[in-house]
């Protein structure tokens, strides 16, 4: 499933990131990679953007970055 | 000891690294560009026990990759041996995400100090880091915790740094994977090999690896066999395992309590309530900016006229040409100080900003209005500008500021002139009274209504033609909530008012000069009756331009060439051309009808008239804090014909569709 259809709430392991080349790095940086583990901690009703926790960073997201990271429920 | 220690402030975005380099500094910066680039370098310096300390603030980075500007910039300062030490700075709060950092500093084998920042949150939030296990596992490299806003640990910092900055890291901080360190290995030789002098020979091998731009094109090797794909992302990875192993080992999380900011923001970003909170928002900094801001405003135009008053009396007493007595007081002391009745407007602005970008809501700003001003084409953040620009365009043009790309900036730049200012008000109101009685109010909404609609129409016309490659996707860091600091608040509310007084100010000057030189001189010399002047010459010019749409006299002309000054002057022209005194009086209002009426002038013409005013170039104030907030002489030329034209063409329509229609 991707981000963008999660939970608010749920925590996810992110199996596979496919987005713009230039976001990519930026999230890397921040440590969003595959297996790595964040929490959906808020989205608009819309579904036109998203806030995640990663590695202790809360990120905004916007629809296009959500609907390209793949993810999985953490048990 | 040596003569001087050069240290550079080093750390993500949002860790309170320059609020720490300002308590070292002061306000005494000098702020200047990188060579050949925008990005701006602050410099300052500070005594330890008479060592002197030269400090460096590098920009905000999240890695030392070279994708932008910022990590470039620090790179090449780095390399270059500029800085002697790096003063890491790190969120401990935030330790994972800021470790990555540190790795990557680390392998620079360049001498660093880990400052522990914001240790007073930790504490807070009941956890504990080992002090003692975190360096072991860093290379040995002195740590010290601070807290930049609670002023503590300042001098063990700089301790550390005056007694430690030869050092290097020890030994290898971390080590890769089998595969990979086996071809850092082989690199490594290959470096070596055609770069015997080469001081960062493990770093650079790391990033031929990752595919580094700029490390790969400075060794032209064919190095294919051994970089047989991009291992970035691996090596990331990597660095990762190792950041977790070392928060395990060193953090203890006691037992966090509810964060503070989730709180806050369960409210301000709340799918529903997030926008109304932001509209309490804005409305409160408005409020702030114009009521309290033009309080203080009417002291300083007092104070102006006391000044002025004062000035030429003391100048005539003396028997001063008249001329130069004109120029002085008319010329230079109305143009000074029109810059400097905007200052209480500016100062409040900006202090407003600063607490709401400080205290970390500016992010949440963007995330709460991004979809709504993404359906025209805009950020998020430029709401604010556009707001304000109902106050005065230009704290509004400053505030955009706040605005991440240049594209967005310039983008709302364009569109916030046409949210009529408070200065367009007298216009509307003295000729709505005049010529829609009853419907002047509505007269006056439909003005403001229909500059909003062409902003609208404006943004999503530029968004069509000139469509953002980026797709505006959001991607922000919502930091931690936190008191905001009053000295990195006073510090930077200074900064943008000096920048404010000195840059803005001279272009005002120098326009103001030329304006009044056009009102009161033709080629003759100096003229009593402004009837005479270049400026009516120019109006009289101008007058088959402006027939078209019904304002096809001299006099209008002039009021609105006038209007470039300031646009409340168009009404005081008004009255000047038309020689009617106390204008705004029934019997004033009188008086302009019925010269206007005389001339064949109606409601159609004033509402064709204030249809330009309200889109036609803003006052020269205005127009220098755009040249200086976009940089170009170009654009700025280049959009106020494009107001002028535009103002033409709507007055145009309004005047023919409403003579066919009335």
């Amino acid at each position: 499933m991707t981000l963008s259809e999660g939970k608010t709430g749920a925590s996810y392991i992110v199996e596979d990131v496919t987005v713009d080349q230039r976001i990519s790095r930026r999230l890397e940086a921040l440590g969003l990679n595959d297996g790595t583990q964040i929490q959906l901690l808020n989205q608009k009703r819309n579904k036109g953007a998203f806030i995640i926790m990663v590695r202790g960073t809360r990120l905004a997201l916007g629809r296009k970055i959500a609907d390209g990271i793949t993810v999985r429920e953490a048990s | 000891m040596a003569e001087t220690i050069s240290v550079g402030f080093v750390g993500n975005p949002n860790c309170g690294k320059t609020t720490l380099f300002n308590a070292f500094t002061g306000a005494n910066l000098k702020v200047a560009n990188w060579p050949g680039v925008t990005v701006e370098r602050v410099e300052g310096e500070t005594w330890y026990k008479g060592q002197h300390l030269k400090l460096i603030d590098l920009p905000g980075i999240y890695s030392l990759t070279s994708y932008s500007i910022e990590e470039k910039v620090t790179r090449k300062c780095i390399n270059d041996n500029e800085i002697d030490v790096i003063v890491n700075v790190v969120d401990a709060s935030s330790l994972e995400r800021n470790l990555y950092l540190t790795l990557q500093l680390l392998e620079l084998r360049k001498p660093v100090i880990l400052a522990l920042n914001m240790m007073d949150i930790v504490e807070e939030r009941g956890m504990e880091i080992d002090l003692h296990r975190l360096p072991e596992m860093l290379g040995g490299i002195p740590v010290v915790p601070v807290s930049a806003r609670k002023r503590t640990g300042l001098d063990v910092l700089l301790h550390a740094v005056v007694h430690h900055y030869t050092e290097e890291p020890q030994g290898q901080v971390m080590t890769y994977s089998r595969g990979l360190e086996a071809k850092i290995q082989k690199l490594s030789e290959m470096i070596r090999e055609k770069e015997p002098n080469e001081e960062h020979v493990r770093w650079k091998a790391i990033k031929l690896l990752e595919c580094d731009e700029e490390i790969t094109k400075e060794f032209s090797l064919d190095l294919s066999a051994i970089v047989d794909k991009n291992y970035e992302k691996q090596i990331i990875n990597e660095k990762y395992n190792y950041i977790e192993a070392v928060v395990d080992d060193c953090l203890m999380r006691k037992q966090e309590k509810v964060v503070f900011t989730d709180k806050v923001d369960s409210l301000l970003t709340h799918p529903i309530l997030g926008v109304p909170c932001f509209l309490v928002i804005m409305a409160a900094v408005f409020f702030f900016t114009f009521t309290v801001g033009d309080f203080l405003k009417g002291y300083f135009e007092a104070g102006l006229e006391i000044i002025s008053g004062g000035v030429y009396d003391f100048l005539t007493g003396m028997s001063v040409a008249s001329w130069l007595v004109s120029l002085i007081v008319d010329g230079i002391i109305a143009g000074v100080g029109g810059i400097l009745t905007f200052l209480p407007n500016i100062f409040i602005l900006f202090l407003a900003l600063a607490l709401l970008e400080d205290s970390g809501y500016m992010a949440r700003v963007a995330y709460v209005m991004n979809e709504i001003m993404g359906k025209v084409g805009l950020s998020g953040k430029a709401f604010l500008p556009m707001i304000l620009g109902f106050g005065c365009t230009v704290p509004a043009v400053m505030a955009t500021r706040a605005l991440e790309s240049d594209r967005d900036r310039r983008k709302t730049i364009l569109i916030t002139p046409f949210m009529s200012c408070s200065a367009r008000l007298p216009i509307y109101v003295l000729f709505a009274d005049i010529f829609f009685g009853r419907y002047a109010m509505v007269a006056t909404y439909s003005l403001y209504i229909l500059g909003v609609a062409v902003a609208i129409l404006v943004a999503l016309v530029v968004e069509k033609l000139w469509p953002s490659k980026e797709e505006n996707t959001l991607l922000i860091e919502l930091p931690e909530y936190k008191t905001p600091n009053a000295r990195t608040i006073a510090i930077y509310v200074w900064d943008k008012v000096k920048d404010y007084l000195t840059k803005a100010g001279t272009t005002i000057f120098v326009a103001s000069i030329i304006l009044w030189f056009l009102l009161n001189y033709n080629f003759s010399g100096m003229v009593s009756d402004v009837s005479q002047s270049f400026g009516s010459m120019i109006g009289v010019l101008l007058v088959p331009v402006l027939a078209p749409a019904g304002l096809g006299m001299w006099q209008i002309a002039v009021a609105l060439i006038s209007g470039l000054s300031a646009k409340e002057v168009v009404v005081s022209s008004f009255s000047v051309l038309f020689g009617i005194s106390n204008i705004n009086s029934p019997e004033g209002m009188t008086a302009l009808n019925g010269i206007l009426g005389a001339q064949g002038f109606t409601a159609v013409n004033a509402m064709a008239l204030m249809v330009f005013c309200l889109l036609y170039t803003p006052c020269v104030a205005a127009v220098a804090t755009i040249r200086r907030e976009t940089h170009s002489w170009k654009w700025t030329l280049g959009m106020m014909i494009f107001q002028l034209v535009l103002a033409w063409c709507c007055a145009v329509l309004v005047y023919q569709a409403g003579s066919l229609l009335f």
